[in-house]
């Protein structure tokens, strides 16, 4: 039994975007199902970071870094001939085990909030430098050559196929949102939300707030694993730009500019920034990296809601009023 | 138990039948408190009875909260033990503690300001009873704090009575051996005083209180014998008769010019 | 003995080079308790101040004691523009400039482009027996202690630095004799900003510069500050002595790669116990 119901409505929108996923890739050429395959991939990410920000107040710089290391995991077992879905598992476990350790030493030794966004994002970096300095053939898994800043490429997919592969990366994203919002209005869920408003209240009732975090936070280090290891199928290669500043931060702007705590949008907001960034890709790096600072920048300043809390609040203000 | 005998009387009901005869169920041993130079609790041997309803007064900074926050695990002690049910919980983390019988209501009102009422009494039962008893508890509770029309609401919009109210029906939904109460009146009208006694004797019947209060009146209502704080140290510990009887108590805390409020 | 005498400087320059580095976020995070994430293009800018100025004729050190002026200026229009909306939200302000970090090395690449500019060292070399010895890592390590110690005045023998000191303890109190703490913060930010810029300045010349400089040195920085805590000279030596020394050795033994893996393998360690950095362990006040 739940403490919190979830709306009547909500059922009905998992409904509505059930079917949009399904018939979708009929009324989209190949190019654009690929496409939206990866910004997909990018709401899971998003969403797996709304889970340990947004519901229980646990900020990590290093979302990306999960994500990396889900992607070079598949990559690598790929390489060693195991299945496609072994490897897929292997980055849920990497993902899952390196948010672990780092939940481990963030929770139980009490690190404040700052401190365990200052650790994951420097994880993140010498990660970076880690794998772009293994270009020589010698650093090597079995038969994986991590290659450096050149990274890996010739990476099997998970699904040939465009639109089967949509369906599956649809799919576990449907999944995800729906049971992330049925954990978040779970007792689990519930403790993790007080956890976010008053840690040492949840404390003084009997609950180890500690183990709670850390399993959160290692659930959404296994999410992003997935979605970086979907990422390594869907375009065959990954690199350590990955791990990059840039790609950090990108995951905590889509969660920033969408509105967290509700995980609706933290997918909104990897998919609007997503497509936005691919338009601006198109006229230069230098320039996206400018507008996604500037993005960050802005909306902590002037919307530090998000834009769907904001939209949501901005609505039932217009009803009060008419009232 | 404590007697629940005419309120308005403030010296005929403190005959105590609260007396620590009853089996002890909390005791401290030379308990001490330093902050760097500062010994904000000084070697305070407290003892209390199972059932008992002791109330803790004292002025500000006598080291009241301190002692409860060494109690209930929020702060370790420099020195000493606090024995409770028969185990040794010095230094025990404050999940531990509360899972051994300890409830607490912190001086600053600590509540989730953005979790609704019942939210609150839900979560605070869920975790000895689980779902569906922690759901009959928290309606149960909504009831009889009055709060029943307020149960969706987040507490952070609360009045601040409303507030304080949350957090002891949250020691209650946790269904602890022990509460601990800091200042539960703070900050409310004199009905909402009189209803927290009512409520407060009604816990009494099942748990074991200690309670901080400055409010006079208050304590008269509820208390049977009352221990008073001095510079970190137990000045005196009687019924509130002979407390207030005392003349080093008149000197210390009502000389301070803190006569209730 | 030439050869010990020789890897000692070596760690000494490693220990020096990560103090300089970390002064200026040091001083930041233990009087306002925020991390600036743009502390890494803060040394970026100082750096091309020193790069900018040499290839319009300048001598080296022209440019270096410009180089903390011009990037103060920044840091000061940063709190003025960003940074004061943002007090009291600590992971806000962590938000906000690493915003700011992502747009200035745009804005630079945009503006500079994106080839890497170099500054010869100065100085040649120093002959300790059979070794040769940059004279200039001398120079950092020198001018290294200058600074820690010209800090360590500003803060305990000024009026500035007593008032800021008196801010950080309690902000209602130094409100009390008539200063604006808001000032202080804001000195204080230009401050540790200044510093850092100085540090890119003098860093210049050992690396080649790019707008993503100061990606190289962040991770360090922040393992530095995070491991020292709060109290700002004892903590940021006793890190800054404890990784640099770290990571020399393990850089010797295999790659610079490692020596930096080795110190966040260590600087999780010390976190582990002691959350609050090591300066915690020393002023755990009970």
């Amino acid at each position: 039994m739940a403490p919190v119901r979830l709306s009547a409505l909500e059922p009905l929108l998992w409904g509505a975007c059930a079917v949009v996923l399904a018939v979708l890739p009929f009324a989209l050429s190949t190019f654009q199902v690929v496409q939206i395959t990866v910004f997909l991939i990018f709401c899971l990410l998003a969403v797996s970071l709304d889970l340990s920000w947004g519901l229980a107040g646990l900020l990590s710089f290093g979302q990306a870094a999960f994500f990396g290391l889900g992607g070079y995991a598949y990559a690598i077992l790929c390489a060693n001939d195991e299945t496609p879905g072994a490897a897929l598992a292997a980055g849920i476990v990497a993902g899952g085990v390196a948010a672990g350790l780092l939940g481990y030493i963030a929770f139980y030794g009490r690190l404040s909030a700052m401190f365990l966004a200052v650790t994951t994002l420097v994880v993140t970096l010498i990660l970076l430098q880690v794998l772009g300095s293994t270009a020589d053939p010698s650093y090597h898994i079995g038969a994986a050559v991590l290659g450096g800043y050149n990274g890996m490429t010739n990476i099997p997919s998970l699904l040939p196929e465009p639109t089967p592969f949509f369906w599956t990366v649809g799919g576990l994203l449907f999944l995800l949102i729906v049971s992330g919002r049925l954990l978040m209005a779970a007792p689990f869920g519930r403790v993790l939300a007080a956890i976010r408003e008053n840690e040492r209240r949840v404390e003084l009732l009997g609950y180890d707030a500690r183990w709670h975090k850390l399993a959160i936070f290692a659930l959404s280090g296994a999410i992003a694993g997935l979605a970086g290891a979907l990422f390594a199928s869907w375009g065959g290669f990954i690199n350590p730009e990955v791990f990059s500043l840039a790609q950090s931060a990108q995951v905590v702007i889509w969660v920033l500019v969408g509105g967290r705590g509700s995980l609706y949008g933290a997918a909104i907001g990897a998919f609007l920034v997503q497509a936005m960034t691919q338009y601006l890709g198109s006229i230069g790096t230098a320039y996206t990296t400018l507008v996604l600072g500037a993005l960050l920048v802005s909306f902590v300043l002037v919307m530090p809601n998000g834009l769907l809390p904001t939209f949501l609040r901005g609505l039932s203000s217009i009803g009060i009023r008419q009232r | 138990m404590s007697d629940a005998s005419a309120p308005s009387s403030a010296f005929q009901n403190c005959t105590a039948s609260a007396g620590p005869a009853g089996k002890t169920l909390l005791e401290t041993r030379g308990l001490s408190k330093n902050f760097g130079g500062v010994k904000a609790v000084t070697d305070v041997d407290f003892r209390l009875g199972r059932g008992e309803l002791r109330c803790l007064i004292g002025p500000n900074g006598a080291g009241k909260s301190t002692f409860f926050k060494m109690l209930s695990g929020q702060l370790p002690p420099t020195a000493g033990t606090i024995l409770f049910d028969g185990s040794d919980i010095t230094g025990e983390p404050p999940h531990r503690i509360a899972r051994l019988g300890i409830g607490i209501k912190n001086q600053v009102p600590s509540v989730w300001d953005g979790l609704s009422v019942y939210e609150h009494f839900f979560i605070a039962a869920h975790r000895r009873l689980g779902a569906r008893r922690a759901a009959a508890v928290a309606d149960e509770l909504l009831m009889k704090l009055g709060l029943a029309t307020l149960a969706r609401r987040d507490v952070g919009a609360l009045a601040h009575g409303e507030r304080q109210w949350v957090e002891i029906g949250m020691t209650m939904a946790q269904d602890a051996k022990l509460i601990l109460l800091d200042e539960p009146t703070a900050g409310m009208a004199t009905d909402e005083v009189e209803r927290t006694v009512a409520l407060l004797r009604d816990v009494n019947v099942s748990t074991s209180l200690i309670i901080v209060e400055h409010d006079m009146q208050f304590i008269s209502m509820i208390a049977g014998i009352v221990t008073v704080f001095h510079q970190g140290r137990i000045l005196i510990e009687a019924t509130m008769e002979n407390v207030l009887a005392n003349p080093v108590v008149r000197e210390v805390y009502l000389g301070a010019g803190r006569p209730g409020r | 003995m030439e050869y010990l005498i020789v890897t000692l400087i070596g760690v000494v320059f490693a220990i020096a080079s990560l103090v300089l580095l970390a002064l200026g976020l040091a001083i930041i995070y233990g009087m306002m308790g925020v991390i600036n994430l743009a502390q890494g293009e803060f040394i970026m800018l100082g750096a091309y101040t020193v790069v900018l100025s040499s290839a319009h004729g300048l001598q080296l050190w022209v440019g270096m004691a410009m180089a903390p002026v011009v990037v103060g200026v920044v840091g000061l229009v940063v709190e003025r523009c960003i940074i004061r909306f943002l007090y009291g939200r600590l992971l806000d302000t962590m938000l906000a400039t690493w915003g700011l970090s992502l747009g200035l090395i745009a804005a630079v690449t945009l503006i500079l482009g994106p080839s890497t500019e170099g500054v010869a060292t100065p100085f040649g070399h120093v002959a300790i027996g059979g070794y040769a010895v940059s004279a200039y890592n001398l120079f950092v390590i020198a001018a290294t202690g200058f600074l820690v110690a010209l800090t360590w005045g500003v803060f305990n023998r000024t009026r500035f630095g007593l008032i800021a000191r008196g801010a950080m303890q309690n902000a209602d109190m130094v409100a009390a004799l008539g200063i604006h703490p808001p000032t202080i913060y804001m000195m204080t930010f230009a401050l540790g900003s200044a510093l850092a810029g100085l540090a890119g300045a003098i860093m210049a010349p050992l690396t080649g510069v790019v707008p993503s400089l100061g990606l190289a040195f962040v991770a360090k920085v922040f393992i530095t500050v995070t491991v020292g805590g709060a109290a700002i000279f004892s903590g940021t030596l006793g890190a800054g002595t404890l990784l640099g020394a770290i990571e020399s050795a393990v850089s010797f033994i295999s790659t610079p790669i490692y020596g930096q893996v080795a110190m966040l393998g260590c600087a999780l360690v010390v976190l582990r116990f002691a959350p609050q950095g090591i300066s915690g362990l020393w002023r755990r006040s009970g």
